[in-house]
C-alpha cells in the first residue's frame, strides 16, 4: 500500500531533481562562495543562478532584493526586528490573530519585554480579516504591519496588496509571511507595494532550513544576524550553498507548475471536499471558500476528536493533520480555529488535508474510501452522537 | 505523534465493550464535548452480589481517551463495587502499559466516571456536580474534589502535573491560586499522614505564576492570558448592579484613578458592552451576565454552553478585549 501524503502545508517531499541539483555542492563543489580561487568562483556562479530563479518566481525587479535565511521563521524574525530598529520613533506593530507562531511568538515577546505595542487584528468566522479593526489600529506610531499572505491551517488568503497600501499610507513598513503562498499563487513583486516577504524552501519541494526574505530595494533594513559581509551584509554567515541551489531549482519548478497547482491540484482538492461533504454528515469546511489556497482543505467533523481520526487515517496509510488540541500537546484547539470562533464541538474534530502536485486522483479515492467508515466508527463510540443520529440532516450550524 | 504503547493502540483501534448498555443500572458521565473529551460509563451491577456483570462505554476523545475508557471496562467487569472503588487511575494507565505524561488526564477521566457510576448506582450525589463554589477550574469544569483525588492518588507535587492529570489550569489560568492552594493543602495532609516526604511537598508560592502562565500560553498557541490582577484603584467602591439601579452614585465615585470615568459611568459602559455581546454568545448556546464591577475587576456569570469548558476562557478573553477596545481601560474579567 503506497502511502498517501496529504500534509503538504507541513512540509513537502524534496523533488528528486532538486536533490540531484544539490548533491555536487556537498562533494566536488564544496568551495566557499566568498573565496577568490576557482573552488569559490564555481559556487558563486551557482548561487547567482539560484538567486535569479527565485527572483523569477517572486517577480522581483532586482535579484539583490532577496536575502537568504535559514527558513521562514528566521525571515519573519528578521522582518519584525528590522522594522522596529529602522523606525525608532514608531513602537507599534499590527498583526493578526491567526499568524504562524513565527510571528505571534515574536510579537508576544516584544510586548512582554515592553519593546512594542501589539495590535492583533481578529478575523470573522470564515477567517477573513476585520478590516475596520485594522483601519482603526493604523497610525503614525505603527512601525510594521505584518499579515500572512495565506493561512497555513485553512488556506484563507488575505488581500495583502490592499492591506499593504493602507499601511504605506501611514508610513508603516509592510511585511507578509508568504511561506504558504509562494509557489501556490502567482506573485509579482514588481507591481506590488509590499516591502518585505518571507518564504521557506521546504514548502515548495525544496530543502528544509533554507528560506528567504524579500526586501524591496530602498527599504530601510537592519540585519538580525551580524558578522561577515554575505548577502550584502544583510545576513552574515557562509552561504548554505547546497540548500540555496536546491531552493533555486525548486523555485524554477514551482513557476513551471504554477498553472497545474491552480487547475489539476485545485480540482483534486475540490473533489475531496465535495466527496467528503456528500458522504459524511455533520461536517463543514473551515476558511474562506472563495479566497483560499488551491491546495488546502480544512474540514470540521462534529462529535469526533481530531487525533482519533488522524490515528485511523495513519493506519490506513494516509497522512493529514489536525487543529485538535490533543495532537499538539496543548489542551485547547488551534488558535486559528478559535480566532475564527469555530465552536469547540467542531474545532476539536478539524482535519487539514493539504495537497501538492505530487498527489493523484487515486489519493483522493483512497481518502474517500476510508474516511466515512472512520467517522462512522468514531461517532458510534461518541456519547454525543447517538442523540443526533436520527436527524443528521437537520443539523444547521449557525457558523458554517 | 504520541508515543502510545501497543496496548493503547490496540484498545483504540479495537475497543472492547464500546457502545450503549441497555440494561445498565449504574451510569457515570464526565467531561464535555467542548473540553475535548467526555466519557459515559454504563455498568450492569447484580444487586445481590454487587458484582459488575457487564460494562460499556461511549467516549468522545483522542486515542488515549478511547483506549483508557475501554481498559476501564475490562478492568471492572467481574469486580464487586467495593473492589472497583479501590481502583485508581494508575491501574488504568498500568493496564495499558503506561500513558504519555500529558495524557494522564485520560486515565483520571476513567477513574472519575467509575466513581460517578457507582455513586449513581447507590443513589448518592456524585460530588462532581459542580455546585456553587466547588468548581476550581472553570475552563475545564474541574472541581476541587477531583483535583484532591488526583493529587492524592498520584502523589502529584507540581502545578504542571495537576494540569497533566486533570486538565485544570490548561486554559486561562485564572484558577491558578485555587489550584495552588488545593495542591499545597493536600500535600500537607499527605505529609502528616506519612504518604509524602516533607521536602517533596508543594509549598504555596512554589511555582512562579508567570512561568506557568507563559508555558500555558505557548502551549495554547500564544493566546493572551488575562492580565495579572492589578490592585484595584484606591477606595474603588463595591457597587452591585441593583444598587446602581436604585440609588444615586455614592459620593466616593467621583472621577476615579482609572481614566477619569466615574464608577457609575464605568459600570454603565461595562454593562453596555456585555449586553452587546450577549446575542453572539447566545448564538453559540451560552450566555453571560454582569454580576459586579470592583475597581478594574469585572465579575460575570457564564451560563449555558459557556460553563465548565474552554469556551469560558475564550469568552472571558473576548469580553476583556471588547471592554479594552470600548472603554480604553484594562479590565480583568473573572467568572464567578
Ligand atoms: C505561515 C508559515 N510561516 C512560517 C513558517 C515557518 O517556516 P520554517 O519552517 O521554514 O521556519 C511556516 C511553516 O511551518 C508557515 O506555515
Ligand atoms: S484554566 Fe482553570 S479556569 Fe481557566
Amino acid at each position: 500500500m503506497t502511502p498517501v501524503y496529504l500534509d503538504n502545508n507541513a512540509t513537502t517531499r524534496v523533488e528528486p531533481s532538486v536533490v540531484a541539483a544539490m548533491l555536487p555542492f556537498f562533494t566536488e563543489q564544496f568551495g566557499n562562495a566568498s573565496s577568490i580561487h576557482a573552488f569559490g568562483a564555481e559556487v558563486g556562479g551557482a548561487l547567482k543562478t539560484a538567486r535569479r530563479e527565485l527572483q523569477a518566481l517572486l517577480g522581483a525587479e532586482h535579484d539583490h532584493e532577496i536575502v537568504y535565511t535559514a527558513g521562514g521563521t528566521e525571515s519573519d524574525s528578521t522582518a519584525i526586528f528590522s522594522a522596529l530598529e529602522s523606525l525608532p520613533d514608531r513602537t507599534e506593530i499590527i498583526t493578526s490573530k491567526v499568524e504562524h507562531p513565527a510571528i505571534l511568538a515574536v510579537c508576544d515577546h516584544l510586548e512582554k519585554t515592553g519593546r512594542a505595542r501589539i495590535h492583533r487584528i481578529g478575523v470573522d468566522k470564515a477567517g477573513r480579516l476585520d478590516l475596520d479593526a485594522y483601519r482603526a489600529a493604523l497610525s503614525d506610531k505603527v512601525a510594521l504591519v505584518t499579515f500572512m499572505w495565506a493561512n497555513n491551517e485553512t488556506g484563507t488568503i488575505f488581500p495583502v496588496e490592499g492591506l499593504a497600501e493602507m499601511a504605506k499610507a501611514v508610513g508603516a513598513l509592510f511585511h507578509t509571511d508568504a511561506v504558504q503562498a509562494v509557489g501556490k499563487v502567482p506573485i509579482d513583486m514588481k507591481s506590488s507595494v509590499i516591502d518585505m516577504l518571507s518564504l521557506s524552501g521546504h514548502k515548495l519541494h525544496g530543502p528544509k532550513g533554507i528560506g528567504a526574505l524579500y526586501v524591496r530595494r530602498g527599504t530601510r533594513f537592519k540585519p538580525l544576524i551580524r558578522g561577515g559581509h554575505q548577502e550584502r551584509g544583510r545576513r552574515a554567515g557562509t552561504e548554505n550553498a547546497p540548500a540555496i541551489v536546491g531552493l533555486g531549482k525548486a523555485a524554477a519548478l514551482a513557476l513551471q507548475h504554477m498553472e497545474e497547482e491552480n487547475t489539476r491540484v485545485k480540482a483534486l482538492r475540490d473533489r475531496l471536499e465535495a466527496g467528503i461533504q456528500q458522504r459524511i454528515p455533520n461536517c463543514f469546511v473551515n476558511g474562506d471558500k472563495d479566497d483560499r489556497l488551491p491546495n488546502t482543505c480544512n474540514v470540521a467533523f462534529e462529535y469526533v476528536e481530531g487525533e482519533a481520526i488522524l490515528l485511523h487515517l495513519n493506519r490506513a496509510g494516509i497522512a493529514a493533520s489536525s487543529g485538535s488540541a490533543c495532537t499538539s500537546g496543548s489542551l485547547e484547539p488551534s488558535h486559528v480555529l478559535r480566532a475564527m470562533d469555530i465552536p469547540f464541538t467542531a474545532a476539536h474534530g478539524s482535519i487539514r488535508f493539504s495537497f501538492s502536485r505530487e498527489n493523484t486522483d487515486q489519493d483522493v479515492d483512497r481518502v474517500l474510501d476510508v474516511l466515512p467508515g472512520i467517522l462512522e466508527k468514531l461517532r458510534d463510540l461518541s456519547p454525543f452522537w447517538a442523540g443526533t443520529n436520527e436527524t443528521p440532516k437537520a443539523f444547521k450550524p449557525v457558523y458554517a | 505523534m504520541w508515543d502510545y504503547t501497543d496496548k493503547v493502540k490496540d484498545y483504540f483501534f479495537n475497543p472492547k465493550n464500546a457502545g450503549a448498555l441497555a440494561e445498565a443500572n449504574a451510569v457515570g458521565e464526565v467531561g464535555a464535548i467542548s473540553c475535548g473529551d467526555a466519557l459515559k460509563l454504563m455498568l450492569k451491577v447484580v444487586p445481590e452480589t454487587e458484582i459488575i456483570e457487564d460494562a460499556r462505554f461511549q467516549t468522545f476523545g483522542c486515542g488515549s481517551a478511547i483506549a483508557s475508557s475501554s481498559a476501564l471496562t475490562e478492568l471492572v467487569i467481574g469486580k464487586t463495587l467495593t473492589e472497583a472503588l479501590e481502583m485508581t487511575n494508575q491501574d488504568i494507565a498500568d493496564f495499558l502499559g503506561g500513558l504519555p505524561p500529558e495524557k494522564m488526564h485520560c486515565s483520571v477521566m476513567g477513574y472519575e466516571a467509575l466513581q460517578a457510576a457507582i455513586a449513581n448506582y447507590r443513589g448518592e450525589e456524585w460530588h462532581d456536580d459542580h455546585e456553587e463554589g466547588a468548581l476550581l477550574c472553570k475552563c475545564f469544569g474541574v472541581d476541587e474534589g477531583m483535583v484532591e483525588r488526583a493529587v492524592r492518588m498520584n502523589k502529584l507535587t507540581t502545578i504542571e502535573q495537576v494540569t497533566a492529570f486533570t486538565k485544570a489550569g490548561g486554559g486561562c489560568l485564572t484558577c491558578f491560586d485555587g489550584l495552588e492552594a488545593c495542591l499545597a493543602k493536600v500535600n500537607a495532609e499527605m505529609v502528616a499522614e506519612g504518604l509524602l516526604a516533607e521536602h517533596e511537598a508543594y509549598r504555596l508560592g512554589g511555582t512562579s505564576q508567570a512561568v506557568v502562565k507563559q508555558k500555558a500560553r505557548e502551549m495554547r498557541g500564544f493566546v493572551k492570558a488575562p492580565e495579572e490582577p492589578k490592585p484595584a484603584p484606591a477606595a474603588a467602591p463595591m457597587i452591585s448592579l441593583d444598587q446602581i439601579a436604585l440609588v444615586p452614585p455614592p459620593s466616593s465615585a467621583a472621577p476615579s484613578a482609572s481614566g477619569g470615568l466615574t464608577m457609575l459611568k464605568k459600570i454603565r459602559l461595562v454593562e453596555e458592552t456585555i449586553e452587546e455581546m450577549r446575542p453572539y454568545l447566545r448564538q453559540d448556546g451560552g450566555d453571560c451576565e454582569l454580576i459586579d464591577v470592583d475597581g478594574n475587576t469585572v465579575k460575570v456569570k457564564l451560563s449555558g454552553a459557556c460553563v465548565g469548558c474552554q469556551m469560558s476562557s475564550v469568552t472571558i478573553s473576548g469580553i476583556q478585549e471588547r471592554l479594552a477596545v470600548k472603554i480604553g481601560l484594562p479590565f480583568r474579567v473573572v467568572p464567578v
